[in-house]
């Protein structure tokens, strides 16, 4: 590699590397700030700093490949790298009250959940296997501590603890993956591999080492069978914990798994896909049934999210320009209902117990903040996938893109299971409008109320400025083809 | 102007119905009843310069209707003799039930609703009588039903009301079935709806006797299971019709809803259940007497059912304590007389029944109104009595329904009641009558008679002579009715005595003097080549003119034997033939017969069909087993969710172990 190179590189890579240094500097920030005001402060340079790293990829950071081709930067990482940085972003901004109000305050947090999306950015531009797994291992380490952070609660340090165990497995049956394919194709990069399954025999060592790979990306999207460990996550870690593990992290997941079915294994597009389908349609499944027996909404939104990244695969699933477009919109879409729903649920205060997690704890809100109550509505609507409404299009797209592709099954498997989660949004809507109060929650912070509107405003108008969105996800789709 | 007549009750009814509210009671009451008087004084216009004069049967179209293929309907008013006779008898009584319903319907809450009903009614009434063909009267048909139905279960917190209402309405969807067939067989027939149309070519349809030519032996016409040559279908066809007339005329078998309906405010009994809906029926009739008069077995039906009907209502009438029940058994028994008229063919004899009829009984109902309103709403006889010195006017009012329903005259003369014209040339025309059933009809009617006159002055000595039976309390309150409901009863009173009289020539008279039948009715109403009944009638025996007379007679001393001579007679028989008084009483027991045949096999059905068909078939395997199995899906699988992480590991290696096992099957294939 010339010195030109590597400087045309580290140009490319200039927003993973300004988080990366700017880490680091916080943490001696952190430790050198007075102890009572460390994580107000680190948390608003954290902030200051990611919105930085996005506004200098969306101006200044020119797209292509980089050290030499382990990264490169293109219109879709540029579509999804936003998406991890803006989720990143929301959830920090969500955590600050919490922090506040919890005895949560310490600054390690901050640089922790921006490590890990330093660990996204290179997740999603990740362009071979190495990179990839180096990118996978930094972003769950940051996880894996961020989940027990709150080392005082039994719950938050099991959910910790059941993450990282299982998360050690799932790295351990990738990286044997990577091994069986490198060692069955003799290349580490995608366009190689591509090259080397294209034509001629599929060797069966290297469909299992893709079986391998999937299983662990499918164990970071939370897709089942590979789920387990989200239900008891979700609901042990703090809530700003939560509303960042449903949102940045899947976003870079998911363009990972796209980009390896995608650019590195497209030539065997009939193997993989029947992988995609089934953990779609088992995912699509058991989040509709499981959410319903739910009691804890943390514990739901785990559900629901298992349930969105079926929705999500089943356009992955058609293999098409379409069904790419499809997933990128789908994941945009969740990523804007998830944080608003957080923010709700982080909202959910009472002046005497604290944060409350029961679904039952929500009845009769609608006549205590009807405002509120109609943001949350439109969201469990939008969560449904009820039309007009921004969950709708997102279903749209994929089951569009899966019934051009001939997935018929799929499709209508996916419908028919929406049908049954319906259900248990619909279940909020009618204990939030039509139970009888028991109480009322604080006045929510103003963070979250501008999250929440700006959710809730997103999923209403998406019809209206849905269109240049859709054209810019099916061009950046495009970049596989 | 027959604009003005048909459209001034709809625009009332919608005026009373939506602005009912804004607008207030009063406002509602002067507004229909001014309306109606309007249009009852044009229709009188009308009945002078379309009855007597020489003006053409005319056509006054509205606008198209419905055109489909060979369907060609328009909404067109069909201005005959036959339809402004129609016009008169309607607009008349419905406008002085509407003024009479201002004081008799005084405290109700609900007043502009009852007169929206009301002018409701009247319009689909009007539709119903001015009809160019047989889709629009089919529209004024069920708009009639639709407005019975309101009306009876007007008051509709009463559970008897609602179930009175219901009754009414769901008998005559039998009658209204067997009528819509009846147009479908007239469409097949004749490729047309129109009157007209149909008129022109009834005759080919008739049969001819003896040698019937190729054309006529043709199966034309295939019902349920017979082919049917066109005599035969036309017969059909009309019977098919004729059932409709049967269940909104109230005729034997389908009569069990006029009863009932009583429940109903009584200026509605006066008004549609006495005066003019359940005369449609016989309009009906006379209107398509061109094409009944080709079906001489249709006719012979229509006679026997007349004559039955008459009989069997006219028994039962006998026992009714109920004041208004009588009432409704007499207006079904009358209705059976205009039905044997039709049948033997003097259809001018049954128009002038139903044109008399509906001034003399729109009388006994509005008096019966003023009585139970004087009673503090009473109804049973048996608690009424010695009224007649506390309510003159309603007594005089009541003797002069009485005696024109009874048909009280000096045979042979020109000096009677209304009845006395009307319903002697039925009883005269059933004599001389030359269908197979009507030496039958005559004698059913001349009993009928007798039982006529019996009830109705029962009723009349029951509730105004002897003794009062009524409580202290309620003969202290006993007070006459105000002159808004009084005045309505005093211009029924001159129709119900004079009406016959001016009108008898015009009706029934023979000849072709001006004024009379011929000239009269013109084309309205068709009678054969060999039907001279009309004529015949006038010649009969004096016998048999005098035979209503007697009939009449014997009824009037019977009764004044058995309630004011010697009051303890009636419970003796009643005692003594105990099963035929309890047979009458209960009206033939035709009510429990339709329960155990049709009601109660149906509510099983539907019983059935609710609890195993929908409850448990539908929603046990669809909605209702669906989310039961949802559920147990989710207890399942939240059990999956078991928190050891091994279980966890465990699910995620098997979750490998099978897509690897998949994708070596795969593999291999």
């Amino acid at each position: 590699m010339t010195a030109q190179e590597l400087a045309q590189s580290l140009v490319i890579a200039a927003p993973e590397l300004l988080i990366a240094i700017g880490a680091m500097a916080l943490l001696m920030v952190g430790v050198f700030v007075r102890k009572e005001s460390a994580n107000a402060i680190v948390t608003s340079l954290t902030v200051a700093l990611l919105v930085a790293a996005l506004g200098w990829m969306v101006f200044f950071a020119p797209m292509g490949p980089a050290f030499g081709g382990a990264y490169v930067h293109d219109a879709f990482t540029f579509f999804m790298k936003m998406l991890v940085l803006i989720g990143s972003i929301v959830a920090l901004v969500m955590s600050v009250g919490f922090a506040r109000e919890e005895k949560f305050d310490r600054f390690e947090f901050p640089i922790l959940i921006a490590l890990s999306t330093l660990g996204m950015m290179l997740m999603v531009s990740a362009d071979n296997l190495l990179s990839l797994y180096m990118a996978l291992e930094l972003q769950s380490l940051a996880l894996y501590v961020i989940a027990a952070i709150n080392r005082d609660s039994a719950r938050s340090t099991e959910a910790g603890l059941k993450y990282f165990v299982l998360g050690a497995l799932s790295s351990g049956m990738m990286l044997y993956g990577i091994s069986l394919i490198y060692g069955f194709t003799g290349h580490i990069g995608f366009d190689e591999i591509a090259a080397a399954v294209t034509g001629g025999e599929r060797s069966i060592g290297v469909l299992f080492g893709l079986v391998f790979l999937l299983t662990g990306l499918a164990f970071k999207i939370s897709a089942v069978p590979f789920h387990m460990w989200t239900p008891d996550v979700y609901e042990g870690a703090p809530t700003p914990v939560t509303a960042f593990f449903a949102a940045a992290p899947k976003m870079a997941a998911m363009a990972m798994l796209v980009r390896v079915v995608m650019d590195a294994f497209q030539p065997v597009t009939a193997d993989w896909q029947q992988i995609i389908v089934f953990i779609s349609i088992a995912s699509m499944v058991l989040g509709a049934f499981a959410a319903i027996g739910q009691r804890n909404i943390k514990r739901l939104m785990a559900y629901s999210s298992i349930g969105h990244m079926g929705y999500a695969l089943v356009g992955l699933a058609a293999g098409t320009v379409a069904g790419v477009q499809g997933v990128m919109l789908y994941m945009a879409i969740y990523l804007a209902m998830t944080l608003g729903t957080f923010a709700f649920i982080l909202a959910m205060r009472r002046k005497d117990e604290g944060n409350v997690e029961q679904i039952s704890d929500l009845a009769g809100y609608a006549s205590n903040n009807p405002l509120m109550a109609a943001i949350l509505t439109a969201l469990m609507f939008s969560l449904a996938g009820i039309p007009p409404l921004a969950g709708f299009w997102g279903k749209w797209y994929v089951f569009l893109a899966a019934v051009e592709a001939g997935l018929w099954p799929l499709a209508i498997i996916g419908v028919l299971s929406s049908v049954v989660g319906a259900y248990y949004y619909l279940r909020i809507v009618k204990i939030m409008w039509f139970d009888d109060a028991e109480g009322r929650f604080v006045a929510p912070a103003g963070e979250l109320r501008l999250v929440m509107g700006a959710s809730g405003v997103f999923v209403l108008a998406y019809i209206v400025f849905g269109g240049p969105i859709a054209a810019y996800a099916e061009a950046a789709a495009r970049t596989f083809f | 102007m027959y604009h003005a007549i048909v459209f001034l009750p709809l625009l009332g009814a919608l005026i009373a119905g939506f602005g009912g509210r804004a607008l207030g009671a009063k406002a509602c009451e002067y507004i229909t009843s001014g309306f109606l008087v309007i249009a009852a004084i044009l229709s009188w216009i009308a009945l002078i310069t379309v009855g007597f004069s020489e003006a053409e049967p005319r056509t006054v179209q509205v606008m198209r209707f419905i055109g489909s293929g060979n369907l060609d309907v328009n909404w067109a008013f069909r201005i005959d003799t036959l339809t402004v006779v129609m016009l008169v008898v309607v607009n008349t009584v419905s406008s002085l039930v509407h003024i009479y319903s201002i004081g008799y319907m005084h405290d109700d809450p609900h007043r502009p609703r009852f007169f929206a009903y009301l002018s409701l009614f009247t319009f689909a009434m009007l539709m119903l009588v001015t009809a160019d063909n047989l889709v629009q009267m089919f529209f004024g048909w069920e708009g009639v039903g639709l407005a019975s139905y309101l009306l009876i279960g007007f008051w509709y917190k009463k559970a008897s009301a609602n179930n009175a209402a219901m009754k009414a309405f769901i008998v005559n969807r039998v009658g209204d079935f067997g009528f819509i067939l009846g147009i479908f067989g007239v469409f097949v027939l004749f490729g047309s709806v129109n009157l007209d149309t149909i008129f022109a070519n009834a005759a080919a349809f008739a049969s001819v006797d003896g040698e019937a030519s190729e054309a006529a032996r043709e199966v034309l016409f295939r019902f349920l299971w017979m082919d049917l040559t066109a005599g035969e279908a036309l017969t059909v066809v009309c019977l098919l019709l004729f059932l409709g007339a049967m269940g909104k005329s109230a005729q034997f078998m389908l009569h069990t809803w006029l009863p009932d309906a009583m429940e109903g405010p009584t200026p509605v009994s006066a008004l549609i259940h006495a005066a003019t809906m359940v005369t449609a029926g016989v309009f009906m009739v006379a209107r398509l007497s061109p094409i009944f008069e080709f079906s001489p077995d249709a006719l012979t039906v229509v006679t026997i059912v007349g004559a039955i009907t008459a009989f069997f209502a006219a028994t039962v009438g006998l026992v009714q304590n109920d004041i208004k029940r009588v009432i409704a058994y007499s207006t079904c028994s009358q209705l059976g007389y205009m039905f044997v008229a039709l049948g033997v063919g003097a259809y001018g004899a049954a128009m002038f029944h139903l044109f008399t009829h509906a001034f003399f009984k729109a009388l006994l109902f509005l008096g019966a109104g003023s009585v139970i309103h004087a009673v503090s709403d009473e109804q049973d006889m048996r608690k009424m009595g010695g009224l007649r010195k506390h309510i003159p006017m309603t007594y005089w009012m009541m003797i002069i329904g009485t005696i024109a329903l009874t048909g009280v005259g000096i045979p042979g003369t020109y000096i009677g009641t209304a009845g006395f014209f009307s319903k002697d040339a039925i009883i005269e025309s059933a004599f001389v009558g030359h269908n197979a059933a009507a030496g039958f009809a005559f004698g059913m009617l001349l009993i009928a008679a007798v039982m006529t006159s019996f009830y109705s002055w029962r009723l009349i000595f029951m509730t105004f002579h002897g003794k009062p039976r009524a409580t202290a309390d309620v003969m202290h309150h006993v007070h006459e009715s105000p002159p808004v409901m009084l005045v309505p009863l005093y211009i029924l009173a001159v129709g119900a005595l004079l009406s016959g009289f001016f009108f008898y020539s015009a009706f029934v008279g023979h000849g072709h003097h001006e004024g009379w039948y011929n000239d009269f009715f013109r084309t309205a109403l068709f009678a054969g080549p060999d039907n001279h009944i009309l004529e015949e009638f006038h010649e009969v025996a004096f016998w048999v003119k005098a035979s209503p007379a007697v009939a009449m007679l014997i009824g009037l001393v019977t009764a004044w034997y058995m309630y004011i001579r010697s009051p303890e007679t009636p419970a003796a028989l009643a005692r003594q033939h105990r099963g035929l008084y309890q047979f009458l009483l209960n009206k033939w027991y035709f009510d429990e017969l339709y329960d155990f045949l049709f009601v109660n096999p149906a509510k099983r059905l539907g019983t059935f069909l609710w609890k195993r068909g929908d409850g448990w078939l539908i929603d046990g395997f669809g909605p209702n087993g669906v989310a039961k199995r949802v559920t147990d899906v989710t207890g399942r699988v939240v059990r999956l969710q078991s928190g050891y992480l091994y279980h966890y590991a465990f699910a995620m290696m098997i979750g490998l172990a099978a897509l690897i096992t998949w994708m070596m099957l795969g593999g291999a294939l």
